[in-house]
């Protein structure tokens, strides 16, 4: 059984009497002790996705299953309990701390409200805690503003750990940070990984860094996801003109052409284009795109593509474009 | 399902996967790349191993900095000097005129300097004004502290209550805020004294009951932009109660200029009691500066002293918590003193 499975979830906001549908019916499951990398532009719906998944935002509808739980139905102390076994690492590493708590006021407040360890013990967990991250104990003491990002984000994970959660959904956790500061946090993550058994909902923008990290890709376009594989398919044979762009986008040193980018911004969620989303910025787009939504088919060893066109125009463009 | 695998072997293997697509699609002539780490520029250690030995002290922490900003501000240490002069005076007004200011101290009318028992001189009935305006300090500063502490409590409560929750509960209590608002605060405050008796506590509670609803609104609107920071939604992550996230995450943070408003709030106080007393309706068993002004009324072509001597009091104590109120704005207000 998945640890967490999500079944045509739609989700989005009200904005000037206009809905927005920042996930537009998304399914994908995780398993325990997977990673599972989620891809996409800014504004395509990733951090939307997180928020619901933590209950942050109310779904619209579709079901979120952890564990065989109904998520989206908890109340009160199961909502509770759920939230003691999935926990998120946020994107900003600055706002996510409170800045007029003390970091062992930020580490201890999860035992006190879960009960977990007794009030004087909660300090020396704590502690423990800032060690696994690679922080001394000395720092229990101190505010946020004194520590670097690098630094501060450590703070966030050690925050979202100390709790013990099954699923950690980490949504974009080294975008904020320096690149030599993004090895460091990722190489953390890994190794807690290992030592926790977690299971990690990996979301970037960045395609370099969900290929180090994920075992599964999941390519998000406007609130809906087009294209999911093994990251060894993705990457091998990348089906869908979308995740194929992205990929050229990622500079290599092995491959020092310029990249041909997508053309055009991303529409707006609040306007989604007729058909298969993706069409206005596609460029092998036919007249069936404009008309028919391509539902994701899946294509055979784990990958499933939501293309009209998928695979034969991967076959005959050659991989990738 | 990778547990064994080493997350360099993932690296290369993601390269393998790469290069060959690179080499699908450019055909033999293209030398495959043969670097296998994921990110070849960068070697940066492991954060646990390399683990951050100490953490160097920066800054000192806000409010030990705002407190430093703060002292070094003369106009606000200026207006803090004279509150303590006045504080003073309330605290040792027992001690140094024991007797009842409403006692007939000596003879009537006697001018500031006349008789060195009273150096402020004497009104119609023969109290000593020293004594009244020491003890007059006393109802002053407790009407004013309590009546803000009043102010503060409902105010923050219902403000808090409001902006987090937003919705229904926003709706209605802005309704209530308005309402309150919209009725002119002196006239509410005379109609509060009048349905109570003129006590102290009654005109506290009353002054209170004027004050809350600027409290409010400003609590509440700190309250709607800072429920939307990512600490907020982490706490919620966390399973945080709506009690804890109210009052020890987000409360501490929308203080500073809750803390400016209130020394203000403490001016206002003194000064509606003083207004109240000057009219009359103060409380008759206890001197206040307001009553003192309004008994030396009739008197004010002969003997001004006696209205001058509390209305300077009044003035500068209503400016010395100006003056703070300034002082604490520069100091909490990051966007002033230059606060990251």
């Amino acid at each position: 059984m998945p640890l967490l499975s999500v079944e045509n979830l739609h989700a989005g906001y009200e904005t000037g009497g206009r809905r927005l549908r920042a996930v537009d019916g998304v399914s994908f499951a995780v398993e325990p002790g997977e990673t599972v990398g989620l891809v996409g532009e800014s504004g395509c719906g990733k951090s939307s996705l997180a928020r619901v998944l933590m209950r942050l935002v109310e779904p619209a509808s579709g079901r979120v299953l952890f564990d065989g739980l109904d998520v989206g139905a908890l109340r009160g102390p199961a909502l509770k309990a759920y939230r003691r076994q999935a926990q998120m690492v946020f994107q900003d590493p600055f706002a996510s701390l409170n800045p007029r708590q003390s970091v062992g006021e930020i580490l201890s407040g999860p035992l006190a409200v879960h009960g977990l360890v007794p009030r004087k013990e909660r300090l020396t967990a704590a502690g423990d805690a800032l060690e696994r991250v690679g922080l001394p104990r000395a720092a229990l003491s101190r505010y946020p503003h004194e520590f670097s990002g690098g630094q501060r984000q450590r703070l966030g994970i050690a925050r979202a750990l100390i709790l013990a959660p099954r699923l950690v959904i980490c949504d974009e956790p080294v975008s904020a940070l320096d690149l030599s500061i993004q090895a460091q946090i990722l190489n953390l993550l890994a190794g807690l990984k290992a030592q926790m058994s977690l299971s990690y909902l990996f979301i970037s923008h960045d395609l370099s860094v969900v290929r180090y990290f994920a075992d599964r890709v999941l390519v998000m376009y406007l609130g809906r996801i087009v294209e999911t594989g093994s990251w060894q398919a993705i990457f091998a044979s990348p089906l869908h003109p979308y995740t194929r762009a992205l990929i050229e986008a990622v500079p290599t040193p092995g491959r020092r052409r310029h990249a041909a980018p997508l053309s055009g911004d991303l529409p707006s969620a609040r306007d989604v284009p007729p058909g298969c989303r993706f069409h206005p910025r596609c460029p092998i787009a036919t007249p069936i795109c404009t008309e028919a939504d391509p539902a994701l088919r899946h294509v055979g060893a784990g990958q499933s593509v939501a293309c009209h066109h998928a695979p034969e125009s991967a076959l005959q463009e050659g991989l990738p474009i | 399902m990778h547990g064994s695998e080493t997350f360099a072997a993932r690296g290369a293997r993601a390269a393998e996967a790469e290069d060959r697509a690179a080499a699908a699609a450019l055909g033999a002539g293209r030398r495959p790349e043969t670097e296998s780490e994921p990110w070849p520029n960068v070697h940066a250690p492991d954060a646990a191993r390399a683990a951050t030995s100490e953490v160097q002290k920066l800054a000192p922490a806000g409010r030990r900095r705002a407190l430093g900003v703060f002292l070094s501000n003369p106009t606000a240490v200026a207006g803090l000097l004279i509150l303590a002069v006045v504080a003073g005076a309330a605290l040792a007004a027992p001690i140094l005129f024991p007797d009842d200011p409403l006692e007939m101290a000596g003879r009537p009318l006697q001018w500031p300097g006349q008789d060195p028992r009273f150096p402020l001189g004497t009104d119609a009935l023969g109290r000593n004004v020293l004594a009244g305006l020491a003890h007059g300090a006393r109802i002053s500063l407790l009407v004013g502290a309590f009546a803000t502490l009043a102010g503060l409590v409902a105010g923050i409560l219902i403000g808090a209550t409001a902006g987090y929750f937003g919705g229904l509960v926003d709706d209605a209590l802005s309704k209530l805020v308005e309402i309150f608002q919209t009725v002119p605060g002196f006239i509410l405050l005379i109609v509060l004294v009048a349905i109570a008796q003129p006590s102290v506590p009654a005109i506290t509670l009353a002054i209170g009951a004027v004050s809350w609803p600027q409290v409010a609104r400003l609590v509440r609107a700190q309250f709607r932009a800072l429920k939307e920071k990512e600490f907020v939604a982490a706490a919620r992550a966390l399973g945080y109660g709506h009690r804890r996230i109210i009052f020890r995450e987000i409360l501490p943070n929308a203080l500073p200029p809750v803390i400016v408003l209130a020394s203000v709030t403490v001016a206002t106080a003194i000064l509606m009691e003083s207004a109240l007393s000057f009219m009359g309706l103060g409380d008759p068993n206890v001197v206040s500066w307001g009553s003192m002004i309004g008994t030396g009324r009739d008197l004010l072509r002969t003997a001004w002293y006696l209205s001058a001597a509390p209305g300077v009091a009044i003035v500068l104590t209503v400016l010395s918590l100006n003056l703070i109120g300034d002082g604490l704005n520069e100091a909490l207000n990051p966007r002033l003193s230059g606060e990251p």
